[in-house]
Formats: C-alpha cells, structure tokens, sequence
C-alpha cells in the first residue's frame, strides 16, 4: 500500500510540476495551419521578440479546417485556408474583420495579391503564399514528357501515381480533363466526372496529403498531382524531378491567413500576421515551404533562378487559362456527396 | 520429439512476426539517414531531434497529464460507484452494469463522434477539458468491473459489522472495506492508467485548439510519411513499458495481487 | 446512506457521458436541418442513403476484411495459445509476458513499423532486391491493411484463448484419454468445446476493432480505401455531415451490440466479464 502511495504522490507531483512549467502566464496564440506549411523555427524567433507562445496545429485539407472551425468548441486565432474557403467563411459570418492599420508590413504584399474578388479591400484576410496545381513526375522513370492530365487515366502508369486527398482538387482534376470549368454547377458535369475518377480508382496508387513529397523522394509514386510548392520542395532538392502546368488548365490559388471568429488574442495575432508579412521571416518561409511568395520584398531575396518556372513563378502565358476556385454556395452538398460516393467507390 | 521442434519452430515464427517491426524501429532509430533501406552509420540525432520537437514534448505532457487526471479521477469514481452498485436491487443493479458495459462493447469511433457530439452541443470549448472528461468516461467502466467482484468476495456484512461496532459509515469504509478491495482498486487504476496513455480514437475526436497527445502527434505525422524522430519515440517508448512490465511483474510477485 | 451516495456521482456521469451522447447520435440520424430555417426536421433520408449500393459496398468491404483479420488471428492465435498453456511455467510467464509487451506499445507505433517495412524502399523489398527478385508494392494494397490488422489484434486473440486453455481442468482431458479417445478427437470433443469462451472473446476482440478501425486503412492505404470508419471520420470530420455520419455510426453500434449479444449467447459467457478477460 504504501509504495502504491508513493506511486501516485510522484506521478502528482510531476503533473504538478508539469503544469507549473506550462502555466507561465503567456499569451498562447493557437495557430491553425497546413502540414507542412510554414517554417517552425519562426515560432521561437516570434516568441523571442514578443514574448508570446505559439500553440501549433495542421490540417490536411480546407474541408477538414472549416469543419472544425464550424462546429465549434474549439479556438483559433489564426488559420490559412484557400480562396473559395475564405469566400465561404466570410459568407458564413466565421470571420473577423482584420485591422490593417495594425499590420504595417502590408504594405509588402504585391498589389496583384491584394483585393481578389474572394475577399474585395482585405478585409477578412491577409495574402500568405500562391501557386497552381500541376504534375510532378520522376524523369527516370516515366520517359515521354508530359503535358496533360490524360496520362492520369493512362493504363501504362497504373498504380505509378498519386491524386490528392482534396475533393475540390481532385474533381477539379477530372473536370478540367473533360473541359468544363471547375466551378461548374452542373449536375450532369459533376455525375460525368464523378465516373471518370471511379474509372481512374483501380489505378491510382493513393490519394495523398502531406506525405507526398516523401512518397516521391522515396520512389513510392512516379507522378502526383500536387500543389506546386510542394514540387518546388522536392525538385530543389532532387533533379530527376519535373513539374507540369496541364494544357487543359488547372487551378490557379491563393492561400490567406484570417482570424476566425472565437479567437481570443485578437492582438496577437495581427502581431503574428505582421510578423509572417515581414520580408526577411517571409523568405524563412518560402525557402522552407516552397510556394511562391506574395510579398514584393521578399521576392527581391529570393533565388532568381527560381523565375520562370513552371513550379515557383510561372510566366503570366502559362496560366492564363487557369481558374481560380470560387465558393459554390449550398451546391457544395453535391460536391460532397461527389467525392464520398468516389473514395466509397 | 519432432512435434516439440514444430512447437518450437512455431513459437518462433510467431514471436520473430510480433517482434520483427519493433526491432526494425529500434535498430533504424539509430541510423544516419532519413531512409529506413539502408544503414548509414551510427547517430543519435532523431532523439536530439525528438527531444526539440516542441510539438512531441507538448503532447507527451499532455498525455501523461490527463493520463494521472483521467485514471485518478476515474479510481475515485468508480470505486466509489461500485460500493454503490454492490448494494443496489438486483434489476438496479443489472441496468446500471448494462450501461457501464456500453462503452466497453461500442466501438471506439462512436462512442468518441457520440462525445463530440455532446460537447459540441454543450457548447464545451474542445480541448484539455473535453479529452480530461472523455478519458475518464471510457475508464470508468473498467474500474468498476474490477472492483466489483472483489465486493463479492468480501466477507458478508462486513460492513454492518464494522457499523455496529460504532464505527461511522466513513470510518468503516475507509479500515474495513477499503483494504478488502485493494487490489481491485489498483488493477482498475492501473488499466485506466494505461488506457489512457494508449488512446487515440476517443481523443482525436474529442480534443481540439492545439491540445494533443502523442498518439495524435504520431498519427499526424505518420500521416506525413517517415519520420525517423517517431522510430526514436518508438524505442523510448517501447523501454518503458519493458520496464513497467518489470516493475509490475516484480510487485505482482511480492504483494501477490 | 453512504451506500446509496456513494454511486451518484457515477449515475451522473454515466447520463450524462454515455446514454445522452448515444442519444444525441440517434436523434441526429433521424433529423436534416432546413437549408433555410435552420430547424430540425424528422426523416429517413440518412438511413435511406447507408443503404444505397455505394455504401452497402463499403459494409461489405468492412465486414469482409474484418472476417479475414479474425478468421487469421484464429488460425495463428489457437496453436500458439495451446503451446503456451502447455509450456512449463519457468518459460510460460515470460512467454505470455511477451505477448503482452507489444499490446501495451502504442497502437500507431505498431502500425506506423508496417509503413517502414512495406514501403517501396522498405526492408522487404531490399531482402527482395538481395535476392535478385523485383521489387512488389506492398503498401497501398488490401493485404497490406490486412496485415497491420493481423499485427495489431493477434494478441488479444492469444490471451483470451490462452487463459481458458491455462486453467482448463488436466484430469477431464486426462480422462478423455484414459477412456481411449486419440489426440484428435479429444481435441475435438473436450478441448475445444471448453476452450469455447476464450474463442469467442478473442473473436469479439478481435472483429470489433478491425471493422470499426479508420487508422490502420489510413495509413497502410493511403486514405483510398474506404471502410466503414474511414466513411464516419470523413462525415464527421471533412464534409461535416453529422446527420448521415450519425446514421452510420448508429448502425454500426447495432451490428456491433448484437454480433455480441448473439456471441456470449453462444458461449454462455459471462457479459460482466468479457471486458476484464483481458487482462
């Protein structure tokens, strides 16, 4: 008995300890982020010069993102979605109202980025990063080039390639090959490219998020659909790799950051907004993560050889097909149920 | 003579399956590469790297803060309710024991979606609070199953006993019954223990604003791909429930529980 | 007094935490919200829709591969279950102690070596490649959840099976033998009847998990296989669908309790004691 005594005061005494250390009286600033999304060691730098402490956390997809913020009970101060999602959350009354006075670094941001139809004056957001979405493929293992996403569908690259785990994108990818815009609300587009991804199923080797950069470092996958930092991540660092803007058109993004509503430090996360905005943590990010940056300071430090490219900054003729996704409003229910019935598939 | 060698043969094949990836991590978790094909020398820079990973060590804290929350709390409780239960009405009784067995019986998913649920509709700011709360429900139940037969093993009336020799009800619970039912006691504190520390499912449904335990940091960056910061953790992990095992097996020995 | 408060915070808890969520869920199957009101209204649309082919699929999918897991476990676990109960009690206790070891390392980490040694770079194929064969994907395959279920369940198969055999009574099987009866046949009629409620809690132990699991399909198929817990996870946690995630999980509750009900009936077992067996 007594030692089950002593068992227990010691595990008290180390929760108690614990919590000492944790309860330091710090503003937490809950941060909701992509996997993968931003360069950490900017946490401590941030702590450093201001003395509050960042509480990470990511998520894989902006479904995933808006679904938590939704249905309530939890807390963030800041996260990062993607344009329809943040043309949809400010519908939806989930956002609040950024004060750029608050943020001087705005002044950086690359007018190009700034008052996009999703979010008109910057209101309820601030510009992150860019991109597109393309192919990624390994030279040394699939020989002729590519510029399509026919070769998705092709037999000879049967279980080589990945899709991703976003039902926007994916549909997006299915819709585009059957040229039709990927906003589409039409049903009978929708049901035509709901049969050519169960077509594809059999030959996908997964549906993917984070991993899968490892996955193609690895040899796992020959080819994925992937968001273009990711390509430029992983070809920066290995040759063999190369990165396709599809003909047919893709989808041309832009991810902001926002404060849902039900954040508590309101203050501090204009300070960490400002912080992210500034030219030299900008850079720490964008070499980490390998999107395009929207930060016109930033880009004066950014390798030039990067200009130009299909996976960093592509010239303006490569994309100007290229849609940019917009919030569906209730319609989003068929997309849903679109992609349920494919992964169910 | 030949069948001995099978049985030998057998036990080692299922052993060298049971043991074959855990060895893997550990051996890799060693290994100066990110790759898991190849070894490319000797280093221990994935536990240097697993010990600067601000978001392992917070869920580790996390994880054995509301393991000792959840596993005390759920100890008090459901000593406290099988006291209870033991002296109800038998149809009372077999209800109250129909509930408790519901958690036991439901598959993880709903019973932590139900949660989410209710915590939601509560209006409960997902995070420490909820996960603290929901621990405590799933381990409650298995307290109670340990010890309430231990309460069937007392001694009749031991209780009354105590009582009419003047001792006050607490009194009488705290010197009589409460050494009677010890073991139950510990072997239910111990299961929620454990539980808790090994739950993911529950958790990764009831927890949100940045709180999480390890199985979701691991489950997270598993999702990620390799990592060889998490073959790291494996090996830590893996020693201490060697030498929990140890600890416990030795005590079991002694105390004879 | 102290006998009929000492439970009450435990009434309560038990209300409030386990029977009203279960409430909450099957009052959320059997409602929609108004697109325009927002109000509840009472319908059979969610139901209707688990019943559709696509998802009856995805039943299916569950049930079979979580059949093949158990039917696995069973096959590997009953022999190594009978080794241990006769191994001499020197070696038995640190043998079962074995067994144990890895049931108490966490269960991601288990799964997580299987992605290791799978992958295309893994171990297995480079013993592969040493050998001259080529390379085989293993990963991102059905057999590959398949395993990683076998991994992770075999020994709550083991134990429970392994504690019946253990405190089997010798002189009935002595007796079955005495009287004439071959290894076969003593196995058959004596052995295995009594071993009855070791295999029908390993069983339970063992198919509950495995058709209810969305981690172990995650992470060895790579969020492409659905089974029934990768469909509630997606409701409930990307297209935010509660009402038909609720349906579901309502279902798979039903089935749940009642292949247990139907379970212990047949083997007279003990419902009180299923969880603790275990251990």
């Amino acid at each position: 008995m007594k030692k089950i005594i002593v068992l227990v005061m010691v595990m008290v005494l180390t929760t108690v300890i614990f919590t000492a250390c944790a309860q330091e009286d710090k503003v937490v600033l809950n941060v909701y982020n992509w996997g993968d999304y931003i360069d950490e060691d900017i946490f401590e730098m941030f702590e450093e010069e201001t003395g509050i402490e960042i509480n990470y956390e990511t998520y894989a997809t902006n479904e995933e993102m808006y679904t938590k913020i939704k249905k309530g009970g939890t807390r963030y101060d800041l996260a990062i979605p993607s344009e329809y999602m943040i043309e949809k959350m400010i519908r939806e009354e989930m956002l609040e109202k950024i004060d750029l006075s608050k943020i001087p670094n705005f002044k950086n941001i690359d007018e190009d980025f700034k008052n996009l139809s999703f979010d008109p004056d910057n209101t309820y957001s601030v510009p992150y990063f860019w991109g597109t979405v393309g192919i990624i493929y390994n030279t040394e293992l699939i020989e002729e080039p590519i510029n399509s996403w026919d070769v998705l569908w092709d037999e000879k690259y049967a279980g080589q390639f990945t899709m991703m785990d976003s039902q926007r994108d994916s549909i997006m990818v299915a819709l585009k090959k059957l040229g039709y815009s990927m906003n589409t609300k039409n049903l009978d587009e929708l049901e035509e490219a709901k049969q050519l991804l169960i077509e594809q199923k059999p030959m996908v080797l997964a549906y993917v998020g984070d991993n899968v950069k490892d996955m193609l470092i690895s040899g796992e996958a020959a080819m994925a659909v992937v968001w273009s930092g990711e390509a430029s991540a992983v070809i920066q660092e290995y040759d063999e790799f190369e990165y396709v803007l599809p003909v047919e058109g893709s989808n041309l993004w832009f991810d902001n950051i926002v404060i849902p509503k039900g954040a508590e430090n309101i203050d501090a996360a204009h300070q960490f907004i400002d912080f992210l905005c500034r030219p030299d943590i900008g850079f720490l990010n964008a070499d980490y993560v390998g999107y395009s940056t929207v930060n016109t300071e930033t880009l004066k430090l950014i390798d030039p050889e990067l200009m130009g490219t299909t996976y960093a900054y592509p010239l303006d003729e490569w994309i100007e097909n290229y849609e940019i996704f917009n919030d569906p409003g209730d319609f989003i229910l068929e997309y849903d149920r679109i992609w349920t019935e494919v992964k169910a598939n | 003579m030949v069948n001995k060698w099978v049985k030998r043969l057998y036990t080692l094949l299922i052993f060298t399956f049971l043991y074959a990836p855990i060895v893997v991590l550990i051996v890799f978790s060693f290994n100066d590469s990110k790759s898991t094909a190849r070894w490319e020398g000797f280093t221990l820079d994935w536990y240097r790297s697993l010990f600067q990973n601000r978001y392992i060590m917070k869920s580790l804290y996390y994880t054995v803060l509301v393991a000792v929350i959840s596993s005390i709390s759920a100890t008090l409780v459901g000593t406290f309710a099988a006291f209870g239960i033991f002296y109800m009405r038998t149809w009372k009784q077999k209800l109250v024991l129909n509930v408790n067995s519901i958690p036991l019986l439901n598959p993880d998913i709903v019973t932590g979606v139900s949660l989410m649920t209710l915590f939601v509709a509560m209006n409960m700011e997902l995070g420490l609070m909820t996960m603290i709360i929901a621990h405590i429900t799933f381990s409650v139940p298995y307290v109670v199953l340990s010890v309430l037969p231990k309460f069937k093993q007392m001694p009749g009336e031991m209780l009354e006993a105590a009582m009419d020799l003047g001792a006050t009800p607490w009194y009488a619970f705290k010197n009589v019954i409460i050494p009677e039912i010890k073991p139950g006691i510990i072997t239910g504190g111990l299961i929620a223990f454990t539980l808790s520390i090994d739950d993911f499912v529950i958790s990764f449904f009831t927890t949100g604003s940045g709180v999480s335990n390890l199985s979701i940091a691991i489950y997270s960056m598993a999702r990620r791909g390799i990592k060889p910061e998490i073959n790291a953790l494996s090996t830590l992990m893996f020693a201490s429930v060697l030498i929990l095992l140890l600890i416990i097996n030795k005590r079991t020995k002694i105390e004879d529980i | 007094m102290l006998k009929r408060i000492a439970s009450g915070p435990y009434l309560v808890w038990i209300v409030l935490f386990i029977l009203i969520p279960i409430l909450m869920i099957g009052f959320f199957s059997m409602v929609r919200t108004d697109a325009e009101t927002g109000a509840y209204y009472l319908t059979a649309t969610n139901f209707a829709r688990v019943f559709e082919p696509v998802y009856i699929a995805v039943w299916t999918r569950s049930i079979k591969i979580a059949l093949e897991a158990t039917a696995i476990c069973l096959l590997l676990g009953y022999p190594m279950a009978m080794i241990l109960a006769k191994m001499n009690s020197r070696y038995r206790t640190i043998a079962v102690m074995l067994f144990v070891v890895p049931m108490w390392m966490n269960f991601l980490l288990r799964t997580y070596a299987w992605m290791t040694i799978l992958g295309k770079n893994g171990i297995l194929n480079k013993i592969l490649m040493f050998f001259g064969l080529p390379q085989m994907t293993f990963l991102y395959s059905e057999g590959a959840v398949l395993l990683g279920m076998v991994y992770n369940f075999l020994p709550f198969m083991v134990l429970p099976i392994y504690t019946v055999l253990s405190k089997m009574d010798q002189s009935l099987i002595e007796a079955a033998e005495d009287l004439g009866g071959n290894k076969v046949n003593v196995f058959r009629k004596v052995i295995f009847p009594l071993s009855l409620p070791g295999v029908v809690s390993g069983t339970s132990m063992v198919f509950m998990p495995a058709v209810s699991t969305f981690v172990i399909s995650n992470l060895l198929y790579g969020g492409q296989y659905m089974l029934i817990g990768n469909l509630i996870e997606q409701q409930f946690l990307v297209v935010n669908d509660w009402f038909f995630g609720s349906a579901i999980s309502i279902i798979l509750m039903i089935l749940i309790l009642v292949t247990m009900a139907v379970m212990n009936r047949l083997s007279g077992n003990n419902p009180e004691e299923g969880g603790v067996n275990l251990w």
